[in-house]
Parts: C-alpha cells; sequence; structure tokens
C-alpha cells in the first residue's frame, strides 16, 4: 500500500503544481503560453511513450500524428468549422487513421527498420504539408480564432485553456496507464521482454503492437489538435522530423519505465529550453551536452531519480 | 492403435549444405513421454523447433491432433494447445513469477483486446497461474520477479508456463540443462508426476532422467532417427550402443 503511495506521490505533486501554477506566480502570459506548451507536449510524449515504453518499439514519426491533428484544424477551419466537438474527434481519427496505416506497414520490419521506416512516413507527411498551397505551404497557416466549444469562446480563456491542457494530459497519462496494466498492455509488455515467449504462450504481437501505435496515434492527435489551438498558428514544422526526436528524447529523459517519465521528460525540457534560452543565445551548446550526461548517469530516467528518493 | 497426438512425416531440415534434420518421422500417442536423445549437435533442438513452428521445414509434415499444422506459426500452434519450454530459459524477468502463468492462462482465457480492467486483478487468472505454479512448486515463490529467480527456479517456472496452457502436447527442451543435482531431482520428480496426464516429447541429455522418464525413445544421430522402441529395447541396441552411449551409460 506504501509502495503504491510512493509511486503516485510524484504525480500527484507534480499535476498539483501544475494546477496552482496560474496562482503560484506564473500568471503571466508569457508564463502560461509556456506551461500550456509544456502541457501539450506532455500529451505528444505520453502517446510517443506508450509506442517506445509499452510496445518496445522506437519510432522517429510521432510529430506526423500531432502535425496531423493540428492540420486537421486547419482543414476544418477553412471549411468553416470551428467547433471543437467535431475539430476534435477529426484531429484524433485522422491521426489515430495515419497510424493504423502506416503502422501496418512499419511494424513488418522490427528495430532499426521501424524507426527508418517511420522516419520515412514522417517526411511523406512533412513534404505533403508543405505542399499544400491552400493551407499556407511552407509559411503555414494562421487561424483566425481558438475552436469554440458547444458555440462558446472559453479556450480563448487563458485560465480555462490552461485547465483543458492540464485535465487532457492528466487524462492522457490516466490512460497509457490503465492501457499497459490491462490485459492488451500484459500481451504488449511480454512482447517487449520477449516477442518469443510471447508467441509460445499463443500471442502474435503484431496485432496488438498495431493497434497500441494506432491509439498512440490518436493521442498525438489530440496533442496537435491543442497546440494549433495554442499557438492559432499550423506550420509544416509541426511534422518535422526534428520534432519526433525531441518527443523521442523527452521520453528517455524521463524514463521508459513509467508514462509519467513522458510527463516529467516533457516539462523538464520545454522549461529548460526556456530558461537556458534567457541565459544565453547559444543555450543549444550547453543543452546538448547536458543532456547526454543525463541519459548517461540518469539510469531508469528522472522517473527513476524521484522513485530514489522520493 | 490409437491416433497419436502428434505425428512428424519425413521432416528434412537444411542450414548451408548440413542436413541437421535428415527425413524424421515419428509419433507421440497420448499420455505419452517420447524422448528424444542424441549427442550434441545431433539436431535435437532444430527438431524442437519445427515440431513448435519456430522454423519452418524444408519437407515434410507436422500433423497435430489430427491437424497439419506444418504451415502455422508458432502463436498458432500454441493456441491449438502446443506448448515448448526453451533449452534457454525465456521467462519474462520483469514480470512476476504469477504473472508469466497468469499470461499463459489469459491466452487461452477469451479476448485480450481488453482495455479497462487491470489485467492483475483478473481473479480467474491469477487462480489457475497459482494452480500452474503450486504443481511445480513455486506457489511460495508466486510474488518474486522472474529475474529474480534461481536457476533451478526458472526452469520450473518455464514448466509452470507450458502447464498454465492446459496443453495438449508439451515440448520439452532439455528441461534439466544446467540444473544442480538437487534441482535435477526435484524437477525429475515433478516430470514423474506429469507422467500419464500428459503427452510429452522430450529432449534430454540426462540419461538416467531419460531412462527414468520415458515410455518410448527416439535415438537422433546426425539428422537421422536410428533406432525408436522402449528404454530396454534401446539400452540393448547395438547400433545405438555403437553410435551414442557411452559403455558406462549403457551398463
Ligand atoms: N540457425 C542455424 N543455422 C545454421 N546452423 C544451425 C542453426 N541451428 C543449428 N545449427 C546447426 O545444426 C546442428 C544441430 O543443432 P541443434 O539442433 O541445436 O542440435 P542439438 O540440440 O541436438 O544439440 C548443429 O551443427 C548446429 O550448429
Ligand atoms: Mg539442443
Amino acid at each position: 500500500m506504501t509502495g503504491a503511495l510512493r509511486a503516485a506521490a510524484l504525480p500527484l505533486l507534480v499535476f498539483g503544481l501544475l494546477a496552482a501554477a496560474p496562482f503560484l506566480g506564473l500568471g503571466a502570459g508569457w508564463a502560461m503560453t509556456l506551461l500550456a506548451r509544456a502541457m501539450i507536449l506532455g500529451i505528444a510524449a505520453l502517446s510517443l511513450w506508450l509506442v517506445v515504453g509499452g510496445a518496445g518499439l522506437v519510432s522517429l514519426g510521432q510529430a506526423a500524428m500531432l502535425g496531423i491533428g493540428a492540420y486537421a484544424v486547419v482543414v476544418l477551419d477553412a471549411a468553416g468549422v470551428t467547433e471543437a466537438l467535431v475539430v476534435t474527434p477529426v484531429a484524433i481519427g485522422a491521426a489515430a487513421l495515419f497510424a493504423l496505416a502506416t503502422g501496418a506497414v512499419a511494424m513488418r520490419t522490427g528495430g532499426v527498420s521501424f524507426i527508418m521506416i517511420t522516419l520515412a512516413f514522417g517526411q511523406m507527411a512533412f513534404f505533403t504539408a508543405s505542399s499544400l498551397a491552400i493551407y499556407g505551404g511552407d509559411d503555414g497557416y494562421t487561424l483566425y480564432g481558438r475552436s469554440t466549444v458547444a458555440g462558446a469562446r472559453w479556450m480563448q480563456d487563458r485560465l480555462a485553456f490552461h485547465y483543458l491542457c492540464l485535465g487532457l494530459l492528466l487524462g492522457s497519462f490516466l490512460l497509457c496507464r490503465m492501457l499497459l496494466a490491462s490485459r492488451f498492455g500484459r500481451v504488449l509488455r511480454a512482447a517487449r521482454e520477449n516477442a518469443l515467449r510471447a508467441q509460445a504462450v499463443g500471442f502474435e504481437p503484431y496485432p496488438y503492437r498495431l493497434v497500441a501505435y494506432a491509439i498512440a496515434g490518436g493521442i498525438a492527435g489530440l496533442a496537435g489538435f491543442l497546440l494549433a489551438n495554442a499557438t492559432e498558428f499550423v506550420a509544416p514544422s509541426f511534422l518535422a522530423w526534428q520534432r519526433s526526436g525531441d518527443l523521442l528524447f523527452m521520453v528517455i529523459l524521463g524514463g521508459l519505465g513509467s508514462p509519467f517519465g513522458a510527463v516529467l521528460g516533457a516539462l523538464a525540457i520545454v522549461l529548460l529550453e526556456e530558461w537556458l534560452g534567457h541565459l544565453t543565445q547559444h543555450w543549444r551548446l550547453i543543452f546538448g551536452p547536458l543532456l547526454v550526461l543525463a541519459v548517461l548517469f540518469l539510469r531508469g530516467g528522472l522517473v527513476g531519480l524521484g522513485r530514489r528518493h522520493g | 492403435m490409437v491416433e497419436p497426438i502428434l505425428r512428424l512425416d519425413g521432416l528434412r531440415k537444411r542450414f548451408g549444405g548440413l542436413a541437421v534434420t535428415d527425413g524424421v518421422s515419428l509419433e507421440v500417442a497420448p499420455g505419452e513421454i517420447h524422448a528424444v536423445i542424441g549427442p550434441n549437435g545431433a539436431g535435437k533442438t532444430t527438431l524442437i523447433h519445427q515440431v513448435s513452428g519456430t522454423l519452418r521445414p524444408d519437407a515434410g509434415r507436422v500433423v497435430f491432433a489430427g491437424q497439419d499444422v506444418t504451415a502455422l506459426p508458432l502463436a498458432r500452434r500454441a493456441r491449438l494447445g502446443l506448448a515448448r519450454s526453451f533449452q534457454i530459459t525465456a521467462v519474462l524477468p520483469g514480470f512476476t513469477a504469477l504473472e508469466n502463468a497468469a499470461l499463459a492462462v489469459q491466452a487461452r482465457s477469451g479476448s485480450s483486446f481488453r482495455f479497462l480492467r487491470a489485467a492483475a486483478t483478473e481473479a480467474a487468472l491469477n487462480r489457475e497461474a497459482r494452480a500452474a505454479l503450486d504443481q511445480v512448486g513455486l506457489g511460495p515463490r508466486a510474488g518474486m520477479p522472474a529475474g529474480a529467480l534461481s536457476h533451478g527456479e526458472r526452469r520450473q517456472l518455464e514448466l509452470a508456463i507450458a502447464l498454465a496452457m492446459r496443453p495438449r502436447l508439451l515440448l520439452l527442451d532439455e528441461p534439466l540443462a544446467g540444473a544442480g543435482p538437487e534441482e535435477t531431482e526435484r524437477l525429475v520428480g515433478l516430470l514423474r508426476g506429469l507422467r500419464g496426464r500428459y503427452a510429452i516429447l522430450l529432449v534430454e541429455h540426462d540419461m538416467g532422467a531419460v531412462f527414468a522418464l520415458a515410455d518410448r525413445i527416439s535415438v537422433l544421430v546426425y539428422g537421422r532417427v536410428i533406432a525408436t522402441g522402449a528404454p530396454a529395447a534401446i539400452r540393448a541396441d547395438p547400433a545405438v550402443r555403437a553410435a551414442y552411449l557411452g559403455e558406462e551409460e549403457a551398463a
């Protein structure tokens, strides 16, 4: 019981801090923008965690799913549809379908080929977005406002948007945890530890991994919907492979052992980037080595650190 | 004669120029322990791979419970009731002993595309997993991560996982490999307890164990079965003695 309590302590603390942040001196516009970005990328990182930490497949194409969610907002906006109750399911569904279709191909292979094929599909999506002249092509597309919810414009409100992002981050986290503990997740975990063993008791890993990949795509699509609304602007750079790399870094830095690692990794990287960016314009020179050191010395990631000392 | 649970029919497998399985035909009757012995490199593991579905034979057929399963992959054969253990232990180190066995129960207990409920709280799965662990004497270690079990305990767990599948045929590839004398004694006792209740195709190096357990023995040398028969007949077979059994083992 105390073990379960301790495992929940860090998530409770972090989600509590995020909930209280607007009243702890982080209520200014720039701070709220930053926090929203961190939480949204946290959702995207969670989706990638499901693939890497859950199913044991290393993907370099998760930004494509994020970008498809964002472009769903754009496409519907251009068609005059800005209702979140319509846009959100479309963003989630489109990203999940893309994941299902590309995953079905990528998962026929394994290991390095999986990384390369997800990367290739991600680049295809990137160049497709760049060539969509009606949606701004390379220049991107500016939204005229955030989506409405049942006709109301409350997503414009900074505080409301903050809690929307927080709620969806928490929901995504709980969803990933539930999935991994379920029968479905048990098969995923078994196949990750030893695929041959999973097969020897009767489980073909392929359909389970594919469904996990599609669910992850859907969650990334949700993050894309939020990111488009946070920035009120969408560009092909949302789908760039560098962003997939960033997400992968968040997941690894945070720790593959628990979905909360993805949340921690995303918060840490977004906030660190911002802080170092204030210190010096050459912040990437510090950031890179710092990440290398973190990976070398933080076995089990940030989440493992919290376990040992918490 | 009763319909055999397993029939191998002219199996052939080559690796490069080497015929590792060279026209193997044999049968396992229901409830029978059929041992395959042979010197190192005779092709025993390769044969088990072809029966379990890990390797496709170049020629020949594998007929399981009257069904030709030659083209079916490992997972499909497992769902039909063909359970294998691995020569090199392949339990899931991050799972507890109980969850290792529960995974096998889950595989034959309805759909695993269930997403809501925590699998660890499914009493029906845990009950049968626990029974399989008890059967091999691992009950007290149910909550231990498999990675923290001793070598012998992991061999027991391999067996518990196979039993949790409620198999119609057990394929055991050197279940005693690497076990110390005490562990060997315990495992042999355990296998003796399965006798008559399960059909078993047993590959084993330990001659004492083989002659104590087997109803029938096939001797594999360079991929060929050179003799099949009751233990006493195998012991007396001059070809077997010449090709394989050392004088002290035959004595
Ligand atoms: N995948 C493989 N590729 C090439 N040769 C193999 C392969 N697997 C086994 N062999 C060879 O086949 C022969 C039989 O191996 P194996 O079936 O493991 O024998 P046993 O289990 O009887 O000791 C050995 O000479 C081995 O080197
Ligand atoms: Mg062998």
